[in-house]
């Protein structure tokens, strides 16, 4: 049953993505797919969740090399993601001159 | 599920909304950065709750968040605007891995897997490992520092669809006893299918079609992250997972449609291992190259210019110095704007953040569609560094392998200057038809230099 429930949460938001990116203009395409990359980087949560007091040796290896890409993924990812966005100016507020 | 796991799970519930929330304002420029903000907020609120889950060892989650987030913040900062292809593919990619070592330790300490759970894992450690891989060629090959012609080799499909029977077979073994001792030993084998196949599958592929690729594994890697969202039944991961998969499909299919390709043309043809001995030699014909001086003149009497860049611009690091000849320009009453194809760059959008570095104002970017029917009206055309996405040979020679592609429309422009370091044909290894044009005039040299000399002239005529 559990199986069926997450899928169709998985359908949904897979249909909810289409309906939001549609909309994405093309000056917008490297934010969004940095950003975006940022989100894919929720594997993180899964990775500490695994990292319990009980799980030890290789374990706990592969759980905090797990946490070390998915934290660099997010952080870097939404840095840059920022860094970005804050040069997208229109000419009014001073971007022209 | 007791108390503490409803509240994560309700929290879960936030995070996702606001994830959602982000997207839908990055879809304008005006909101973009706070919406970034916004899903930044969700995953916060998402890692804080997970922190709050009883029974967690600390010290690993502390010592692996630190060393990520050094490593992130440093990469984040130091990175050059020009290089940001190459900095999403290494983080796209490490989102990858970590999806493939969390489906393996999820599986090193539970190896009783329900079959299902076991058709999850593999996905999550599959696709996880081809991401990373991937992600690392086309990391090399956007840096310069693998080879960024099409590699192509005998049998590459049959390699490839080979590793990937091959895979299937052993998750069909996996998954029905993925406990035993050869279970283990299957699992270990599809790892390093799926990284064999990150490889073979993305060297192939020709440095101009990097924009089809980065989009696709950035679908891969929410999709890992989906399926490792399945494996230990974590709704957020597969919402966000789903969220960030679905972006990258439709990135990777607005960029194939922008060259006019499918994604299997793409993927498997090659496209630009040809050298420039197999084309080129029809459209031979006489070119006008044109001095600084020359240029200025043009540039001066012109009513309204428009810009279109490409990869050469990138290269050239010449955004600030294009910006600053679109200043003078204006100030002499031109109208100034810069058109640009969706596949220009080395990843969808590149050029837009290259000019928006150099402060051009989103409002003087215009897209393809919306230039291509006011181009008989515009006075000069400036091409910097771009080369297929300008071939009228795509409207007009259907011999040619860019036949169909659609293009900015530049050589209805009264003048095209087009500015190129030498005659060497571009990416796809074809001639540009557009340099023996009668309104064409080539002006030759490195684009940031050149420009820099018009603006002298410019200058030094006040």
């Amino acid at each position: 049953m559990e199986a069926v429930y997450l899928t169709f949460v998985f359908v949904l938001a897979i249909f909810l993505g289409f309906e939001l990116i549609s909309k994405v203009p093309s000056i917008l395409h490297t934010p969004l797919m940095s950003g975006s990359n940022a989100i894919s980087g929720i594997t993180l949560i899964g990775a500490l969740a695994s990292l319990q007091t009980d799980h030890h040796g290789f374990t706990a290896f592969l759980g905090t090399l797990a946490v070390i890409f998915a934290t660099i993924n997010v952080v870097g990812g939404y840095a840059v993601t920022n860094r970005m966005l804050e040069m997208f100016k229109k000419k009014d507020e001073g971007g022209g001159q | 599920m007791n108390v503490s796991m409803i509240g994560i799970n309700f929290a879960y519930v936030i995070s996702a909304a606001l994830f959602i929330f982000g997207l839908k304002m990055l879809s304008s420029p005006a909101t973009a950065r706070r919406g970034n903000l916004v899903s930044a907020l969700g995953m916060l609120l998402a890692i804080v709750v997970t922190l709050l889950a009883q029974g967690l060892d600390y010290k690993w989650i502390i010592l692996g968040m630190a060393v990520g987030t050094a490593i992130g913040l440093v990469a984040a900062y130091r990175v050059e605007m020009t290089a940001m292809p190459e900095m999403v593919a290494l983080f796209n990619g490490f989102g990858g891995i970590a999806s493939l070592l969390l489906a393996w330790g999820e599986y090193h300490q539970y190896p009783q897997m329900s079959t299902f759970i076991a058709i999850v894992a593999f996905l999550s450690a599959f696709i996880g490992g081809v991401t990373f891989t991937g992600s690392m060629v086309a990391y090399g090959k956007l840096a310069g520092r693998i080879n960024t012609k099409a590699i192509l080799f005998k049998g590459q499909h049959l390699i490839n669809a080979g590793i990937l029977l091959l895979a299937i077979g052993a998750a069909v073994l996996f998954s029905m006893h993925p406990a035993s001792g050869g279970g283990y030993a299957l699992f270990l084998l599809i790892i390093v299918l799926a990284l064999s196949f990150g490889v073979t599958s993305t060297i192939p592929i020709g440095g101009a079609d990097m924009p089809v690729v980065i989009s696709l594994l950035n679908s891969y890697s929410g999709l890992a992250a989906c399926a490792a969202g399945f494996v230990i039944s974590n709704n957020i991961l597969i919402v966000a997972g789903a969220l960030v998969g679905a972006s990258g499909i439709i990135l990777t299919n607005i960029m194939c449609k922008a060259m006019n390709r499918s994604l299997a043309n793409v993927l498997f043809s090659g496209f630009g291992a040809v050298t420039q001995a197999g084309e080129g030699g029809g459209e031979q014909g006489e070119i006008r190259p044109a001095t600084a001086e020359d240029v200025y003149y043009i540039l001066e009497a012109a009513d309204s210019v428009v810009f279109v860049p490409g990869y050469g611009l990138a290269v050239a690091q010449a955004q600030h110095v294009v910006r600053e000849l679109g200043d003078l320009l204006e100030a002499n009453g031109t109208e100034v704007s810069y058109a640009i194809h969706p596949v220009a760059g080395r990843m969808p959008g590149h050029m837009n953040v290259l000019l928006a570095e150099a402060n051009v104002p989103y409002d003087q970017l215009v897209e393809m569609d919306d230039i291509n029917p006011r181009m008989d009206s515009v006075d000069v055309c400036v091409v910097i560094g771009a080369n297929d996405v300008v071939n009228p040979a795509a409207l007009e020679d259907e011999s040619s392998p860019i036949y169909g592609m659609p293009i900015i429309e530049t050589f209805r422009a009264k003048t095209v200057i087009v500015l190129k370091r030498s005659m060497n044909p571009g990416f796809a290894g074809i001639q540009n038809a557009l340099f023996f044009r009668p309104n064409t005039r080539m002006f030759f040299g490195d684009a940031k230099a050149s420009i820099q000399a018009l603006i002298a002239e410019f200058k030094g005529s006040d």
